[in-house]
């Protein structure tokens, strides 16, 4: 069978210098995968790199069967859509604005909007509750908000594909549950491969159908529930700091 | 969703006050003339007065038309640069444009001395300026290719400056009265200056320009998310990129080769642009920036000609005390300037 998103033996990283080495690892259509590990080890990078906004070092990333290099941005914006970590360039956009700017690739030299984008708009801010704030100036907006809104966009854009970057920073955790529940929502309801890097590795536990943890060695790839039997989270913290309880699937201060 | 046709009671009222700030121009200054007589004029028909003829045709029309392009081309540019450079307080000289040319008529008007006398005429001028906001267009060019982040390309625009205007004061500081009387008349800026030849040719770059900048539209729109965002929404950065920077040193470029560095329009109104027309779509902002800036010149040409007296205002002190008080209370109003 073929895979929606295929990466064998990535290295990542900038000009010749390796941040992440070795990843393997394939995801279906409708599976949710989180990426895993230290700051610093290098999940935004891999992420950046697989959304080809950097060039990779080694290895291969294909979608479909396609090799990711071969595709053009046009090609990739009708495949892949981004959430990023960097914020928007202006907020002075209204959410249904910002959220109309997804049809982009679909529509024509000037951006005309048809009566079927208008529909994917409204379905969009629709499914994630916005409908109240849709005239809202996004620098009106919570953290929270504004958040759902950027994942509402990238949904309007209706790729196989969705990569979030740390969607969950700065976030409190009822508004961290909400987004992974959104998340994970988008993925079985709506049949959208998603991939995101996050800090909240209890929560990917429990949401995730696949984990990707960097470590910098082998960089394991499996299910929630067959990583914690092997134990792979355990070494993802210096042990005298943190354990791992693979009873609750969470991670303990060591006392 | 914004479009151009639920807008369209602004963009009627804005065309209305374009009529009527034309007329008014054209009607008041050193001589005025009556309204009446001015309708005549514009609709072909005979005056009572031929002075009134002689003065409407060959000096006022011309430059109305002169405000017309200089304003709402320097305004488009300043909107094309703030949405590319993600910074409300750019404008279309950040990029050298106007050092360039600044250097370009300084060579002329003050170094003529030291290559030998070279006919200094108003031709001759606009050739060096233009010439001048070119070469560093070109270089900037060259280095966008090179360079990946767009806030850096801001800055090496921005020591361009300081070092054209260094060499521009260095040519000052060894020129005599007259040649730097007439570099400063330059810096004045002025829209009185062009035959109807020359704003033909004017004319004929500006709209080449505002329709690269239609083209750039839905880029442009793009751009408001940030150029990660616009590249994952299938725009080819680097292309883009260029074709902005190319169509704002065409537009700045040309207009202050024939008008002189015309302070604040290219900032200040698209910041007042987005205070009637509450949105960010470009489909609108560009024809409206356009109509705007247009409207502000002509009315600032107007105070500059100081009706009913001899005298002629530099047109750029015009600008800015209108352009900076603007600014500061959208800065005092808003607490922080969008673009």
């Amino acid at each position: 069978m073929q895979h929606l998103i295929s990466i064998k033996d990535l290295s990542v990283g900038y000009k010749s210098k390796a941040v992440v080495e070795h990843v393997n690892f394939q995801l279906e259509k409708g599976e949710l995968c989180g990426i895993v590990g230290v700051n610093g080890i290098g999940k935004s990078t891999l992420l950046r790199t697989m959304a080809k906004l950097q060039s990779k070092i080694a290895g291969e990333i294909c979608i479909g069967t396609k090799p990711l290099s071969s595709f053009s941005p046009l090609e990739l914006a009708k495949q892949l859509s981004l959430v990023l970590t960097e914020s928007i360039a202006t907020k002075n956009l209204t959410v249904q604005e910002l959220i109309a700017l997804a049809r982009q690739p679909y529509t024509n030299w000037l951006g005309t909007l048809t009566e079927g984008d208008m529909e994917k708009i409204e379905g969009s801010i629709q499914q994630f509750y916005l409908g109240g704030l849709k005239t809202k100036k996004c620098y009106e907006l919570s953290d929270g908000q504004l958040q759902r809104v950027l994942i509402a966009r990238a949904m309007a854009q209706d790729t196989p594909l969705l990569f979030l970057d740390e969607p969950t920073t700065h976030l409190d955790l009822s508004n961290k549950v909400q987004i992974f529940t959104l998340l994970r929502k988008v993925a079985h309801k709506h049949q959208k491969t998603v991939v995101f890097t996050t800090h909240e590795i209890d929560l990917a536990i429990q949401l995730c159908d696949k984990i990707l943890i960097l470590d910098g060695k082998t960089n394991p790839f499996a299910a929630p529930c067959e990583l914690i039997e092997k134990g792979s989270f355990e070494h993802i913290f210096p042990s005298e700091l943190v354990q791992f309880d693979a009873k609750t699937g969470s991670f303990k201060i060591k006392k | 969703m914004q479009t151009i046709a639920s807008h369209k009671p602004q963009f009627i009222v804005l065309f209305l006050i374009l009529l009527a700030s034309g007329l008014l121009n054209i009607s008041l200054g050193s001589v005025a003339i009556p309204l009446s007589q001015t309708f005549k004029a514009l609709f072909g028909e005979a005056m009572e007065n031929t002075s009134w003829e002689y003065i409407i045709y060959s000096y006022r029309l011309p430059k109305a038309a002169t405000a017309i392009l200089v304003g709402g081309g320097l305004s488009l540019s300043g909107l094309l640069m703030q949405t590319l450079f993600r910074n409300p307080l750019a404008g279309p000289f950040v990029l050298g444009i106007s050092s360039g040319a600044s250097l370009g008529a300084a060579l002329l008007l003050m170094g003529a001395t030291l290559l030998g006398s070279i006919l200094v005429s108003d031709v001759s001028l606009v050739v060096a300026a233009s010439a001048g906001s070119f070469l560093v267009l070109l270089v900037v060019v060259l280095v966008a290719n090179r360079v990946r982040d767009t806030m850096a390309l801001l800055i090496i625009g921005l020591m361009f400056g300081s070092i054209t205007a260094a060499i521009v004061s260095v040519l000052a500081y060894f020129s005599d009265a007259e040649q730097l009387q007439r570099f400063i008349f330059w810096t004045y800026g002025s829209v009185g200056n062009l035959s109807w030849n020359q704003n033909a040719l004017l004319g004929a770059v500006v709209i080449v320009g505002v329709a690269l900048s239609v083209l750039h539209i839905k880029s442009l729109n793009a751009l408001l998310l940030g150029e990660q965002y616009a590249q994952s929404l299938g725009i080819t950065l680097k292309k883009s990129r260029l074709g902005i920077i190319l169509v704002t040193g065409l537009l700045a470029g040309s207009i202050t080769a024939f008008a002189g560095p015309i302070a604040f329009v290219g900032l200040a109104v698209p910041h007042l642009t987005r205070q009637i027309f509450k949105t960010m779509d470009h489909k609108v902002l560009v024809p409206a920036v356009f109509l705007y800036g247009a409207i502000l010149l002509l009315l600032c040409d107007t105070i500059a000609q100081l009706p009913s007296s001899a005298q002629v205002l530099p047109i750029n002190a015009i600008t800015s005390i209108v352009g900076a008080p603007v600014v500061i209370w959208l800065l005092v109003r808003k607490r922080k300037l969008f673009f």
